[in-house]
């Protein structure tokens, strides 16, 4: 490759965008699916941590096991259970690493509930249900949410990691580049990846300004 | 003694916090500055050791400006109090209370035994010493608080409503410890608080001031009571007023009567002629009664003692608690009269 | 299980240039690089920001988006860029991937700090660096720790993917294995990095235990 070699070629991105585009689609399932059934199973896990402390330090304690496992390694272990090059093999890894993210978070979230508020909704007669759905989760939306950015921008991130084992979604064009010794692909992933966790950490951001109102009517006061 | 000269502070939105600020702070005495939130005292009493700067005017510590002096430098010598007593959490208490000492460069031993001493002087087990503050209850941090403010003798002290965050019981034994501590030091004291109680109590000058950083007034806790200078100060003060400017008349002016009893009523001693009570003649049984020390306390305790006995007699005590005499409504009265404040007298 | 015992019972792996002690004195040596490179610009910025509250918004939200780099693909250009065989600017990778977790947890330790502390502190007559490093570093302790923690096992989890241009490293067993079909290499390879996470993580829970003052992480008993 001599040094005349481009770091961009645009034609190639031309020629090339259909398989791009599938690239993305697939990324976007694989990176997106982890972070949602990793919230729908933080959500009830973390609020029995939050409810029975006696769970909270196993809970987490596991999950930072879990975290501290390789990505590559899980992908590897699951590859004779559910196959070589199957969205499986990469969304379930993901998805414990989205519990290890959000589970302390909805705990903490919830432990940001001042008690005077708890007590006072108590005294108010909500139910534990109402005061859950109408009291708790509110205040700790900002929290959870927090957790949420984290989890989705690793998982988009850590995606590209499975094309070693042959389904990575974007990933795939950094072993195509490297393996054809050619910049353009490389750079266009990481360009994408990049975009896409963007893209989708201002979502949240936004999500949150319009869930929590009252958060921003005291900043601007 | 703190002057301020016309002192200004002006925040860079407009706000002013004080506005055109002069008055003295008497040496060795106990200056409190008193207002409601927004008056500007807590910004008063920062300027003093240039947690804030002043816009305009200055600030003189024993006839130098304070401006000429390297902040860190002027704060080591000043002890400086606040509320939530602001231990560092990471250190023992006896490395809290030594802060000060280390800084100054002083050696270790003579440090924390400066610490040791300083924590049996505000009151604590020397015991805590090894402790982290967590570990402490917020009254026992706040004195260790007041520790280290003293532990490298400055002569002036700063206190930034220091006891408003614990409850009114543990408070009123921090105003005593205060009280004592400054009755053996002749600190340079000054004090902010929100609670005008506090401020009497302690002040031996009180500073009140009003929302936008006014001063309205600044006399002596007796003179603010008698004569307020304006209907803000008059509504700060409070309702009774009156009942309570007699905390400053001293009880020794009244008039007592060595005789044991008033007409129809006499006083019942225990065997170290201390008193257990008032008897109706003729009759079995004692009734209540209240007593106060000649010397030491105020007219107030004195009409507080009569009004609690049947026979609207106080009976005086001497410093042991012995029976001195008893002071009849008759006496009490011309006192009250003297003091320009009959109870009813609208 | 069987894959286990094959591969960890197979007594060429312990010994030898690709031997098991080797590969993992490799990775060893290259996460410790990364972290400490990591450390040494993410760790001063940090500190500086939240002890200035300056550019704050700014780092903090080139952090979050560092966090979205895929490591694989930094990896494969750089090496593409800088030729077949280069071992350092693998390292590049790796420092982008641990400096998000440490300069956010420095940066919100110190930040965090209560507000009474520092106003004691500067009360007290404590400079500016006093200030720093006396009081607000011991009491964010936990947090930069936590911070570094972070980074620390994820530099060791993703060190593996080095081995795919080449580089040493118990990622080695694990590339290898995929390429020649050898699962038992493979899976020993997972085990082995997974192990050195875990013990990361455990080095890290007693380094807080000797680090941070027991005044902060309360766990001081009464006497």
């Amino acid at each position: 490759m001599g040094d005349t070699e481009p770091l961009v070629r645009w034609d190639w991105i031309g020629r090339n965008w259909p398989g791009i585009q599938q690239l993305l689609t697939d990324h976007i399932v694989m990176a997106l699916v982890p972070v949602v059934l990793g919230l729908v199973i933080a959500l009830p896990l973390g609020l029995a941590s939050a409810r029975w402390r006696v769970l909270y330090q196993p809970t987490v304690g596991l999950m930072n096991v879990v975290y501290s496992l390789p990505s590559l390694a899980v992908f590897i272990v699951l590859i004779p259970i559910t196959g070589l090059a199957e969205r499986t093999t990469v969304i379930i890894p993901l998805t414990f690493y989205s519990l290890a993210v959000l589970i302390p978070a909805v705990v903490d979230g919830l432990g940001a509930v001042p008690d005077s508020v708890r007590q006072s909704a108590v005294a108010m007669g909500f139910g534990p249900m109402r005061r859950l759905l109408q009291v708790d989760l509110p205040i700790a939306v900002p929290v959870v949410l927090a957790g949420l950015r984290v989890a989705t921008v690793s998982s988009i991130s850590l995606v590209s990691v499975g094309a070693l084992i042959g389904r990575g979604g974007l990933g795939y064009l950094f072993i195509d580049g490297w393996q054809r010794q050619f910049y353009t692909p490389i750079v266009v992933g990481i360009v994408l990846v990049v975009a896409l966790a963007v893209l989708a950490d201002g979502l949240i951001v936004l999500a949150q300004r319009l869930l929590t109102p009252w958060a921003r009517a005291r900043r601007t006061a | 003694m703190i002057t301020f000269e016309g002192v200004t502070k002006r925040y860079g939105d407009g706000t002013v916090a004080v506005d055109n600020l002069s008055l003295q702070v008497p040496t060795g005495a106990i200056t409190v500055f008193v207002g409601p939130s927004g008056c500007g005292k807590t910004t008063s009493l920062r300027m003093i050791n240039r947690m804030i700067d002043a816009t305009e005017g200055r600030i003189l510590l024993d006839d130098q400006d304070i401006r000429e002096i390297d902040p860190p430098t002027l704060r080591r010598g000043i002890g400086y109090v606040i509320q939530q007593a602001g231990l560092f959490p990471h250190r023992k208490i006896v490395d809290n209370v030594a802060t000060v000492p280390y800084l100054l460069g002083w050696d270790k031993k003579k440090a924390r035994a400066r610490a040791m001493e300083l924590l049996e002087r505000v009151g604590l087990d020397t015991k805590l010493a090894g402790r982290y503050p967590f570990q402490l209850s917020g009254g026992q941090q706040q004195r260790v608080g007041v520790a280290r403010a003293l532990a490298a003798d400055p002569p002036v002290l700063l206190m930034d409503e220091p006891f408003s965050a614990v409850d009114p019981v543990v408070r009123a034994s921090l105003q005593d410890e205060l009280l004592r501590l400054q009755a053996e030091l002749h600190k340079t004291i000054v004090f902010v608080t929100h609670d005008i109680d506090e401020a009497i109590k302690l002040g031996d000058t009180v500073a009140v001031m009003r929302v936008g950083g006014h001063l309205a007034q600044i006399a002596a806790p007796a003179t603010l009571l008698a004569e307020p200078a304006d209907a803000f100060v008059e509504g700060f003060l409070g309702k009774d007023r009156g009942i309570r400017r007699l905390s400053f008349v001293p009880a020794s002016g009244l008039a007592v009567s060595t005789e044991r009893g008033v007409p129809g009523w006499s006083v019942a001693l225990d065997e170290n002629e201390r008193p257990i009570g008032w008897r109706r003649d003729g009759a079995d049984g004692l009734q209540p009664f209240g007593t106060f020390d000649l010397k030491k306390d105020s007219l107030r305790t004195a009409l507080d003692a009569a009004l609690l006995a049947p026979p609207g007699s106080a009976i005086a005590v001497d410093g042991d608690g012995r029976f001195a005499g008893v002071v009849t409504r008759e006496a009490l009265d011309e006192a009250l009269r003297r003091a320009g404040q009959v109870p009813g007298d609208g | 299980m069987n894959w286990l015992v094959d591969f960890f019972g197979n007594r060429a792996n312990w010994s030898g240039s690709g031997g098991i002690p080797i590969r993992l004195l490799e990775h060893v040596e290259f996460s410790l690089a990364a972290l400490l490179l990591a450390m040494v610009i993410a760790i001063p910025l940090g500190l500086l920001i939240g002890h200035t509250r300056r550019g704050a918004v700014l780092v903090v939200v080139t952090a979050n988006a560092a966090r979205a780099l895929p490591t694989l693909g930094l990896v494969v250009l750089i090496v593409l860029l800088a030729g077949v065989g280069t071992t350092w600017p693998v390292l590049l990778p790796l420092v982008a991937l641990a400096i998000p977790p440490i300069l956010v947890n420095t940066y919100e330790g110190i930040r965090g700090v209560d507000e009474d502390l520092r106003d004691a502190a500067y009360g007290m007559g404590l400079r500016g660096r006093q200030v720093l490093l006396r009081v607000l570093v011991p009491v964010a302790l936990p947090l930069i720790l936590l911070g570094l923690r972070i980074a620390a096992i994820q530099v060791v989890a993703t060190a593996t993917v080095a081995a795919y241009v080449g580089l040493g490293g118990l990622g080695r067993y694990i590339i290898d294995g995929l390429a020649t079909k050898d699962f038992p290499s493979t899976i020993g390879g997972a085990v082995l990095v997974a192990a050195l996470a875990l013990v990361v993580q455990l080095a890290f829970s007693l380094l807080q235990r000797v680090l941070v003052s027991p005044g902060v992480s309360r766990r001081a008993r009464v006497r």
